[in-house]
């Protein structure tokens, strides 16, 4: 379904990904876990064509997406719904009207239909009765629950989350897990996830990757992650502050934000 | 002096690398503006926020520059007893010249800086990224709207800046200074002509687009937070100045002459 070959990503000289190697297999549902600043978003952002790679390629489909024009990713992109860390929910808009933003721009269902969709959506995730709201008038759970909404409105085959838990309470983090879970199940979708959160991940993975200076170190089911042999992947499990691991990882290698 | 090169060095690469960006933004901008024009509602909605919120500091604005041109020209035009070319001085540097520059500039400050913040804080929000992830091209969604309604709405105000600057200046002279009536509209209708209009009203479409491309380009460029978006705006009001009152001199060798 997905597969990132040799992907290579450096940001003023700083090397964020390096020849990165990730193959993602239909309906399954990865988690890449690493620390912060370590090239996650990068990689998730390189998936979906938001950027660039210096060398490498991502093969979604069938189709290497880093050679396309912006007008055919458009076309790839119509297959992804994404959900950002910090839900990126259109501020100007109403719950509803950023839930039917992909509907209102690329189909032709007619208003009732999007309406109906809209509603179901924001059923799935718990949300249905605040199409009216403004997202400045949601806490932080609830717009990632609209963000989740708004991402599967367009029946992606691909959904992906970027640090779907962050800074959620753990009851609000689990009933995201559970949604993401939930959703994995109900519309058969292959889902990405990068987070820094065990429990998350350990949670909705089917598959847990690595990423670690700027490679994919391990690779295994949960189970496998969890008593990986690895020092780096062990350390990083247990949240451990001594290990292989520097403790100040962005001032060494560079913060890995474009 | 080898440090110095290399500082101007970076700082000419910066400016044309900067330089090809707005051109590239645009272009892409003009072309959809035919390729794929957006929904009547975004641009009735920009329209609204662009020129119907802006009127109340254009007028304002507008009345009190022809008001200190009036006052200003008096003072010379008296000693030479000349004061009936009040009239004609006021319309066509209203017309001609300060209309479209003060609205312009006004209107950089109030809607170019605020459109910078605006996509500023979509930048650093990952909205950008959110549009591009949705099939959705933010040039055509964000900056065609605005460049469309730019287009016909800074000429428009700009228009009400010239008439309103001129009523302020036929009262200075007439109200205030005691300048004959009918010498002075007279003098005004002769010299003035619906060229000089003309001009004006063109090179506010002009400034129109330049200070939404210039808005746009800066609040895409923004990072790093509420200092990126602060930075955004602050650049969007002082380039779109500049940019203003270098393309009104070749505007005005173009169109004058």
């Amino acid at each position: 379904m997905i597969d990132v070959e040799d992907l290579t990503k450096s940001f003023n000289g700083n090397l964020v990904l390096d020849n990165l190697c990730l193959h993602v297999g239909d309906g399954e549902t990865i988690v890449v876990i690493g620390r912060s600043g370590c090239g996650k978003s990068v990689l998730l952002k390189h998936i979906v064509g938001l950027l660039r790679p210096d060398s490498g390629r991502v093969v979604v489909r069938g189709q290497d997406i880093t050679q396309l024009s912006e007008r055919r990713l458009d076309e790839v992109r119509r297959h992804f719904g994404v959900v950002f860390q910090g839900a990126a929910l259109f501020d100007s808009l109403t719950v509803a009207e950023n839930v039917a933003f992909g509907l209102i721009q690329h189909s032709r269902m007619k208003r009732n239909e999007i309406d109906q969709k809209v509603a179901y959506c924001l059923d799935l995730v718990g949300m249905n009765g605040a199409q009216d709201k403004m997202p400045a008038e949601l806490s932080g759970g609830m717009k990632k629950r609209v963000a989740l909404a708004r991402a599967i409105a367009f029946d992606p085959t691909i959904i992906l989350y970027d640090e779907p838990t962050t800074g959620l309470d753990p009851i609000m983090a689990d009933a995201i897990n559970e949604l993401i879970v939930c959703l994995g199940k109900k519309l058969s979708v292959t889902s990405i996830a990068v987070t820094h959160d065990m429990k998350s991940a350990y949670k909705i993975a089917d598959r847990i990757a690595m990423l670690h200076n700027g490679k994919i170190i391990a690779v295994g089911t949960p189970d496998e992650i969890e008593n990986s042999p690895n020092p780096v992947v062990q350390q990083f499990i247990q949240g451990k502050a001594e290990g292989p691991i520097p403790q100040c990882a962005d001032a060494e290698r560079g913060k890995a934000k474009p | 002096m080898a440090n110095l090169v290399t500082h101007i060095g970076t700082k000419a690469t910066a400016f044309l690398l900067e330089l090809a960006a707005v051109t590239r933004l645009l272009v892409s901008t003009v072309a959809l503006v035919f390729t794929a024009p957006p929904k009547w509602r975004h641009i009735s909605a920009q329209m609204f926020s662009m020129g119907v919120l802006s009127l109340p500091v254009v007028l304002v604005t507008g009345a009190f520059m022809g008001m200190v041109v009036a006052a200003q020209s008096y003072y010379l035009l008296h000693k030479m007893t000349m004061e009936v070319a009040i009239g004609p001085l006021v319309s066509l540097s209203m017309a001609n010249e300060l209309g479209p520059v003060i609205t312009a500039v006004i209107l950089a400050g109030r809607v170019g800086a605020s459109m910078a913040a605006e996509l500023g804080t979509m930048k650093v929000t990952e909205q950008i990224d959110a549009l591009r992830a949705m099939a959705t091209s933010p040039t055509r969604y964000l900056v065609v709207p605005r460049f469309i309604s730019a287009i016909f709405m800074v000429p428009l105000l700009t228009a009400f800046g010239i008439f309103i600057g001129i009523a302020g200046g036929a009262l200075v002279a007439i109200a205030l200074k005691g300048v004959n009536a009918a010498y002075f509209m007279q003098y005004m209708y002769y010299y003035t002509e619906a060229s000089d209009l003309r001009t004006g009203l063109v090179k506010s479409a002009v400034f129109g687009g330049i200070i939404v491309i210039v808005a746009c380009h800066r609040g895409f460029a923004a990072e790093g937070g509420a200092e990126g978006v602060g930075k955004a705006a602050t650049r969007t009001m002082v380039i779109s100045c500049i940019v203003i009152l270098i393309v009104d001199f070749f505007l005005d060798m173009l169109l004058l002459y």
